[in-house]
């Protein structure tokens, strides 16, 4: 058996437990609601066109409109209808327009001539939309990796705790043990994210809203290599940290550091979505970019050679942690009393590997 | 070849201390070796350096003559001093897992692990989660777990500690039928009756160095002064000027003394008879907690 087959061996196990797992699920479930909430429901609820109250004479214009009329003998039915909410609004002689606190906008331009518009920019970005957009994608990356990652640290733990590891270690390598929970977190990661993108591309659909899924496309198919590389940094350190502690209650200790790598990118990408320079900045920054260089895409800001260049960083740091976190894995995994330093750790391999 | 488990001046130190100093020895196929040594003398670090678990700093282990590598170990069953398994799996998906770790197809693991957890009286819990468990069965899962692959050769360590003793039982059992398979056998334990009452040889270790190694019988005569005990009607105390005796304990009637080298012990014993009855006169062989006080000082 190679390191390769012992690998997998390990992967499938964390896969298998994980899948059995009821919080795994049921936050996976409620992921899966949200997605088709937030893409599904905004269309409906603000679809419809708008109920008019309105004498059978003036209903004409508001019919050709596409308003649903409700045709009522006098005004005072009229003003009544709306009052009762059997109407969103009433059109009276004048014509003036009743409602109970807001004039339905497409009541009021059926009755009004419009100047002709014309968009000089007609791809941009709907503000509500720019919005959005970018504070899903943080959130997506940092729930994502602050999840699978805090549970790639408990595998270890675990494995630590119950001493189990001596087994394993005495079996198979360190270093497929630990590239076994990274690619076993990286695929349900992934895993997670595809089926809330499956659910929310068919959201968008459903909701007829396929002019934001043609946006979103380039963003999305740039997310995932972005997001991959993300995950595998971030996932490093949480196995550094869980390798240094003994007992999942003391992960508070060390987990700290990763904690802020994850928050601070994210809270910078949220706030700072809007502040272009910033942006540039914070999309070469490896721990920042699988968030912010895919939104500088989305909002048409970035080259084609840019995401390259962030994309090689990033793969270059997310190479060094990887290897750093393996070696203060393999440095601290056998040492069962205490906290182990990150000095210690890393100065003396003990294993042959 | 010969199918001997073999560590060769093994040294290892841990920041400035060196916990194990040329450590050599031989575990000989067939034949159960007790490791035996204090708290902290070196046992779970040779232990570990076998499994390959550690590096030892110089030296080296080989199996068969040939260096230790990790494929030869993955055919080793092993048993750390801190046990433990996964709480949240089924006694049988986890000895199964562990049995594809060492190498066996998933058919086989399968196989392995039902015979296994009959042979250990577990079958009927095999798909209840570990944690659930007695601590008595959780010992017995872990005996499935360290023999699913169905070993070479067997590292125990302290396998006996913790265990109720319908699970000593067991566990002799399986070592003994292992070594009676011709696999190399070596167990660490304290409980020196045990290891007396189990083993064929003796590897005695203190402060990181071996201290004596051999058969039972051997480091017996080894550390045996010719020591007697004799019992006669009156007293005894005629010993003391017999020549070539050294009174180690005299209680009235009852003596124990030791020979000097060369002195037969058939003149002292015609002497007692000269003297009156004899009520009885024999060799005392000294225990192995005894051998180990001595040889560990």
């Amino acid at each position: 058996m190679n390191a390769m087959q012992a690998t997998r061996l390990v992967a499938a196990r964390e896969i298998r437990v994980k899948l059995r797992d009821r919080t795994f699920l049921i936050s996976t479930v409620v992921f899966l609601l949200i997605a088709a909430a937030a893409t599904i429901l905004p269309p409906l609820l603000s679809g419809g066109p708008s109920t008019v109250a309105v004498t059978e004479a003036a209903a004409g214009p508001l019919r050709a409109a596409g308003l649903e009329v409700l045709a009522v003998p006098d005004d005072a039915a009229a003003e009544q209808a709306v009052r009762d909410g059997d109407a969103d609004a009433a059109v009276v002689a004048g014509p003036a327009v009743l409602a109970m606190d807001d004039a339905p906008n497409d009541v009021v331009s059926a009755l009004s001539t419009e100047p002709p518009v014309r968009l000089l920019n007609p791809d941009a970005v709907d503000p509500v939309v720019a919005f959005l957009v970018p504070f899903a994608f943080a959130f997506i990356f940092f729930i994502t990796s602050q999840t699978f990652g805090v549970q790639i640290a408990q595998s270890i733990i675990e494995e630590k705790q119950t001493r189990i590891v001596e087994i394993l270690v005495a079996a198979v390598p360190v270093r497929a043990l630990l590239a076994g929970k990274m690619l076993a977190g990286t695929i349900l990661a992934l895993g997670q994210i595809g089926l809330v993108a499956v659910v929310a591309v068919a959201g968008m659909a459903f909701g007829d809203n396929t002019t934001l899924l043609s946006l979103l496309a380039p963003a999305i198919g740039w997310f995932v290599p972005f997001f991959l590389l993300g995950f595998v940094l971030i996932a490093s350190m949480w196995a550094a940290a869980g390798a240094l502690v003994n007992r999942l209650e003391d992960i508070g200790g060390v987990s700290m550091p990763v904690q802020l790598a994850v928050m601070l990118p994210f809270f910078a990408v949220i706030f700072l979505n809007d502040n272009v320079t910033a942006m540039r900045g914070l999309s070469y920054l490896p721990f920042s970019s699988p968030t912010a260089m895919p939104l500088r895409l989305f909002n048409g800001d970035a080259a084609g050679w840019e995401l390259v260049v962030s994309l090689a960083l990033l793969l270059v740091t997310a190479a060094g942690f990887l290897l750093a976190g393996a070696r203060v894995y393999e440095g601290s995994l056998l040492r069962t009393n205490g906290r182990t330093s990150i000095r210690t750790a890393w100065r003396e391999r003990e294993t042959l590997g | 070849m010969t199918s001997v488990l073999r560590l060769d001046g093994v040294d290892r130190s841990f920041g400035d201390r060196q916990v194990l100093k040329d450590v050599s020895f031989d575990v000989t196929a067939g034949r159960m070796t007790g490791f035996v040594g204090g708290n902290g003398a070196g046992k779970t670090t040779t232990m570990r350096i076998i499994l390959g678990v550690l590096a030892a700093d110089a030296g080296q282990v080989t199996w068969r003559g040939e260096p230790l590598s990790r494929d030869a170990r993955r055919r080793f069953g092993y048993m750390p001093e801190e046990r433990g398994l996964y709480p949240k799996m089924s006694v049988r998906e986890q000895v199964t897992y562990l049995g594809q770790l060492h190498g066996l197809t998933v058919d086989a693991a399968r196989r392995a692990t039902d015979g296994l957890l009959e042979r250990v009286g577990l079958a009927e819990r095999a798909n209840d989660l570990l944690e659930t468990l007695s601590l008595g069965n959780q010992q017995r899962a872990q005996i499935a777990a360290a023999l699913v692959h169905d070993p070479e050769v067997l590292v125990l360590d302290e396998p006996f500690s913790g265990l109720d003793p319908l699970a000593v039982d067991t566990v002799v059992g399986v070592l003994r039928e292992r070594a009676a398979a011709g696999a190399p056998v070596l167990f660490s334990s304290h409980q020196l009756d045990v290891v007396e009452r189990l083993c064929d040889d003796l590897v005695i270790i203190a402060d990181g160095s071996i201290r004596a190694a051999g058969s039972r019988q051997q480091l017996r005569s080894a550390y045996t002064t010719p020591r007697f005990e004799l019992v006669v009607e009156t007293d005894a105390g005629w010993l003391r000027d017999h020549p070539g005796v050294s009174l180690v304990d005299l209680d009235g009637a009852r003596a124990v003394f030791d020979l000097a080298a060369g002195t037969d012990e058939q003149p002292v014993l015609r002497a007692a008879l000269e003297r009156g009855p004899v009520r009885a006169f024999r060799p005392i062989t000294p225990s192995l907690a005894e051998i180990f006080r001595e040889v560990a000082k």
